[in-house]
């Protein structure tokens, strides 16, 4: 049995590109994780989620790991990337498609 | 002491030229002081990524993070950056009202 704290580091090694967010990308529980799965999601690479919201343990333990309080929380090859705001930044300046690609490409 | 002057009492340690910070909890479900909007430009941010620039400002705002505030939307520039955007910042996108 592992212990929350290494599940949320094997989700972030194993996944390239992982969005930490309230509800799915089908149905977001929260205008901010809607807003960052949108931007995600045109960039048009696979990426895995989880929603935390069924996950009451990583909701508690990632903000401590991540030195980030809030959700949703983008993390690509290992590294925080950030919330909401920062997201639709890089989107909107067309960043975030092709940092997405190098890391799945990775 | 309000939750948006104690935000804005915090902020002052980054020296910023300019600072706004705007109570959107109106728009939202969560209570008076909830979700907040926070617009900083200071020197201190010149060089740092903005996921470091945001954990500078998380850093001095835990306490208003544990009690109460759900939602920080921050636009944190460097002058220079605030020059070049006319001194505009994005508007915030609704909360749901999920996730508690």
């Amino acid at each position: 049995m592992s212990t929350t704290l290494e599940t949320i580091q094997e989700q972030i090694q194993a996944n390239p590109v992982l969005l930490y967010m309230k509800g799915t990308p089908q149905l977001p529980q929260c205008g901010f994780s809607a807003q960052a799965v949108q931007a995600v999601m045109a960039c048009g690479e696979r990426f895995a989620y989880v929603n935390i919201l069924e996950h009451p343990d990583i909701r508690a333990e990632l903000p401590k790991y991540a030195n980030w309080p809030t959700f949703p929380q983008l993390w690509i090859s290992g590294e925080l990337v950030g919330g909401c705001d920062i997201i639709t930044e890089l989107a909107q300046q067309g960043e975030l498609e092709p940092m997405i690609k190098a890391a799945v490409a990775a | 002491m309000s939750m948006q002057a104690h935000i804005e009492a915090q902020l002052a340690e980054l020296a910023p030229l300019y600072l706004a910070v705007e109570n959107e909890s109106h728009q939202h479900s969560k209570g008076t002081d909830s979700h907040f909007k926070i617009t900083l430009v200071s020197e201190v941010f010149a060089g740092l990524l903005p996921v470091k620039r945001h954990q500078k400002v998380y850093a001095l705002l835990a306490q208003a993070l544990n009690s109460g505030v759900h939602a920080l939307a921050l636009h944190l520039y460097t002058p220079e950056e605030w020059q070049a955007r006319q001194q505009e910042r994005p508007d915030s996108p609704g909360c749901y009202g999920g996730g508690h």
